[in-house]
């Protein structure tokens, strides 16, 4: 891989840009294919072009499908699609965070954590994190959720949880989840209803938050958690509503 | 919002930095049960170290010795693991899936 191309890579990461390789498998010739341009050694049709940025789009690496005809001697172009990390809202700089954050961050997720309390949102408890010390409403509404993103809300406190809450479920992110026992949450929704959400975007929270695993220490809820957030992404298994009734709940109050 | 640790792009650009030379291992088929998915990826210094995966742990030290030459000699090579390939097997794909993998130098 030609250095230029390399360096436009790692570029584009942190400019929050997905870009994608497309590798002539042959002889490594390369272009580097964005949803506006296309540069590098390997020269490429409209038509290869076209299903190169669907695939970007899709976030889909493969072989480019009309190169790849069953036992053809043609070139066989490779599309590497390098999407964005998925972003992970923490509201509440708590102990379950503390355990989340890290968890988040190996399960590829970049990890921003909002508490307007400086005493709980400190470096020292959260190194290497996005930290915001500020209300998770102006937080959220200057970098707003995207269809990438989950938001777990954590603090406990209506007086921050309810703000974060109001921004998130009319908005796009693929997860919300808010800690607290069902009875919690029937008065979170009467309060967020009473402020004009509707019955649609409330059942958009998950909660209890996390997935019925009876997880007690901060470190199990932040594992359950992770766990349900992965099952939506994913599609794994259906865990939206109020859970089972013979389960324990996460994190119950 | 850093990537994740151990990203191999972000470590390719770490090493390289230092002055090392680096390789990049990308899955770029499969068939049938493998452990992971097209696209994943491994970066390998000259010295064997690696960071990512490209299977369960079965083909890793046979790519990142094709890594290293590569490094070494320059070029790209598509490697291809599977249960029909007696070689492979002997490298322990054991899951039966087959996968193939691209490896190519990172220019300095």
């Amino acid at each position: 891989m030609k250095a230029a191309l390399f360096d436009a890579i790692v570029a584009a990461g942190r400019r929050k840009r997905p870009v994608a390789t497309v590798t002539d498998l042959n002889d490594g010739a390369q272009a580097l294919v964005t949803a506006d341009s296309v540069t590098g050694s390997l020269s490429l049709d409209a038509a290869q072009i076209a299903e190169s940025r669907a695939m970007l789009a899709g976030e889909a690496s493969g072989l480019l499908r009309e190169a790849a005809s069953p036992g053809g001697d043609g070139p066989r172009l490779f599309v590497h699609v390098y999407a964005l990390p998925r972003r992970l809202v923490i509201v509440g700089a708590v102990h379950i965070a503390q355990a989340l954050a890290p968890m988040a961050r190996l399960a590829g997720y970049a990890v921003q954590i909002i508490d307007p309390r400086g005493a709980f949102a400190t470096h020292a408890r959260f190194p290497d994190c996005d930290l915001q010390v500020a209300w998770p409403d102006d937080v959220l509404r200057n970098s707003p959720p995207d269809s990438g993103t989950a938001i777990a809300v954590l603090t406990h406190d209506p007086k921050i949880d309810d703000p974060a809450l109001r921004v998130a479920c009319p908005g796009p992110a693929f997860y919300i989840g808010a800690l607290g026992s069902r009875r919690t949450h029937a008065k979170r929704r009467e309060r967020l209803a009473a402020e004009g959400l509707t019955a649609a975007q409330l059942d958009r929270i998950h909660a209890p938050i996390g997935l019925a695993i009876a997880a007690r220490s901060p470190a199990e809820i932040a594992v359950s958690i992770l766990a349900e957030i992965t099952a939506v992404r994913r599609g794994g298994v259906p865990v939206a509503g109020p859970q089972a009734a013979s389960a324990t709940p996460a994190a119950a109050s | 919002m850093d990537p994740a640790p151990g990203d191999p792009i972000a470590v390719a650009a770490r090493w390289r930095a230092a002055g090392l030379g680096v390789a990049l291992a990308t899955v770029v088929s499969t068939w049938g049960s493998s452990p992971r998915p097209v696209g994943s990826q491994l970066a390998v210094d000259e010295h064997g170290n690696f960071v990512g995966s490209v299977s369960g742990g079965c083909i890793e030290g046979a790519v990142v010795e094709t890594a290293q030459r590569i490094i070494r000699q320059g070029g790209v090579e598509l490697l291809d693991f599977g249960v029909s390939d007696d070689d492979a097997w002997a490298v322990g794909l054991a899951c039966g899936g087959r996968v193939q993998v691209f490896v190519e130098r990172l220019d300095s």
